[in-house]
């Protein structure tokens, strides 16, 4: 397929990892935020064609791990619920919650629908105008406008049977919380490439500037992955530190207006909790008055009642990049992917579970 | 779940602001997707697709940079690194 084959062609992948083995001269520690690249890097076996001393970090990244405990509790009263349908992404179905997770509720008799896009919810609320139908919109920048829009079509169309559960982060705040942290170990940042294609990247500037770190835009197929850590070498070894764009086939400085806009229209920036990781200020949207009467937590008034994790669980560890799936006790033993204990072994693109479906992989000339 | 994936728009199906759509074709597998957020993409034109929705328009341009620096990085003699 155009403009996905020619970026996995094992020669260009292997040039540019020569000139990375080049380049390096000294360790260097960089993280890539997406868990979309995490999954790749597994995949492709990136890491053991990169200079021993050069370590990739793997962070916050994935929206199905950082749903706070809080928030997939409310998610499972709610669709526990006679007159609800439930309409979520597949994979917030096996997200271990205080006692149980969404696929034991869909078990009981649970009316709960996964969805390949927002919009097909709306459908869902159509037909079904005697239930109440409740949309769990969870995600980063990249999923958060079709929320945005989701919610304007809502209102457009008048449903009154409709309204949203949000559970969406901010990824710049992750980052400067990473950095701020006296334990942070990270030298460089591969920055989402979806997020930015939403958001641009003039926000990382400031970022770049006062905590020293090249911020590289990344994509996601193993050529751009390695693009990315290639110039935040050259960087690291030239002792500099700005915000570069390595992904501008997607990806614009002002990102994509039109969705922007519709994201100022609709959401408000809030605190947030990540899940494993604790409150973080500015990190979370919330529906902006305005939109009120689509939010779930107020149209259900359900109280919400913080449970602490006893699940033994280092995702928190693990998503600010102190600790390695590996270092986990639990990792491939009573926490699999049939049976998580926490989400990042959970979704595809959870370090536990990359690292778990590609453990057996030890050099890259098997894809 | 946040996975975006290129595909080339063959369709348009709706023009209204807020529901512009058309078919995309993911190397063969066609399906309908939400337009509303690339108002310029065109029939033919690349898109990338997340969760049904197309959030940019590919450019084709610069798609070949990293091409470009690769072959300058052989013709500087440091050609791909030989098997094994
Ligand atoms: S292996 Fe399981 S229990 Fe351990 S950190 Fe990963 S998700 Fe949590």
């Amino acid at each position: 397929m155009r403009y996905i084959d020619e970026y996995r062609q094992k020669q260009s992948i292997r040039q540019l990892a020569g000139e990375i083995q080049r380049t390096a001269t000294k360790p260097w520690r960089i993280m890539e935020i997406c868990g979309g690249q995490t999954h790749a890097i597994m995949k492709y076996g990136l890491q053991q064609l990169l200079p021993e001393s050069l370590e990739l970090i793997h962070g916050p990244g994935c929206p199905v791990c950082v749903t706070s405990l809080e928030t997939m509790d409310l998610a499972i009263s709610l669709a526990s619920r006679k007159d609800v349908i439930f309409c979520s992404f597949g994979d917030m179905l096996r997200v271990p919650g205080s006692s149980q997770d969404l696929l034991a509720v869909k078990a009981a008799g649970g009316d709960i629908r996964t969805l390949y896009s927002p919009l097909h919810a709306l459908d869902v609320a159509e037909q079904n105008p005697d239930r109440e139908v409740v949309l769990f919109a969870i995600g980063f920048e990249t999923t958060a406008p079709a929320h945005a829009l989701t919610a304007c079509l809502a209102r457009e169309r008048g449903l009154a049977n409709f309204s949203i559960l949000v559970s969406h982060f901010l990824v710049p705040p992750a980052i400067e919380a990473i950095c701020a942290s006296p334990k942070s170990r990270i030298q460089a940042f591969l920055a989402a490439g979806h997020v930015c294609s939403i958001t641009g990247y003039d926000n990382y500037h400031e970022l770049s500037r006062s905590h020293c770190v090249p911020i590289v835009v990344t994509g996601f197929e193993p050529l751009d992955i390695l693009d990315g850590i290639l110039a935040c070498v050259r960087q690291l070894e030239q002792g500099e530190h700005r915000v570069e764009n390595r992904y501008a086939r997607a990806v614009k400085a002002e990102g994509n207006p039109q969705a922007r806009a519709r994201l100022e229209e609709v959401f408000e920036i809030s605190a947030q909790t990540w899940r494993g990781v604790g409150p973080i200020p500015f990190s979370g949207l919330t529906l902006r008055p305005a939109f009120s009467a689509l939010d779930a937590r107020k149209r259900f008034s359900i109280e919400s009642r913080p449970e602490s994790d006893n699940s033994g669980c280092l995702s928190g560890a693990i998503m600010q990049g102190l600790k390695k799936p590996h270092d986990c006790p639990h990792f491939g033993k009573r926490c699999r992917p049939e049976h998580p204990l926490g989400a990042p072994m959970v979704s595809s693109e959870g370090a536990c579970a990359a690292y778990y479906r590609y453990r057996k992989r030890s050099t890259a000339d098997e894809y | 779940m946040c996975l975006g994936v290129p595909g080339q728009i063959e369709e348009l199906l709706n023009e209204l602001p807020l529901e512009r759509s058309g078919i995309v074709s993911f190397g063969g597998i066609r399906r309908e997707v939400n337009l509303a957020y690339v108002p310029d993409a065109e029939v033919g034109d690349y898109v990338i697709v997340h969760v049904g929705f197309a959030i940019s328009k590919l450019h084709e341009q610069e798609a070949q940079r990293v091409f470009l620096e690769l072959e300058r990085l052989a013709s500087n003699g440091n050609p791909a690194e030989e098997e094994g």
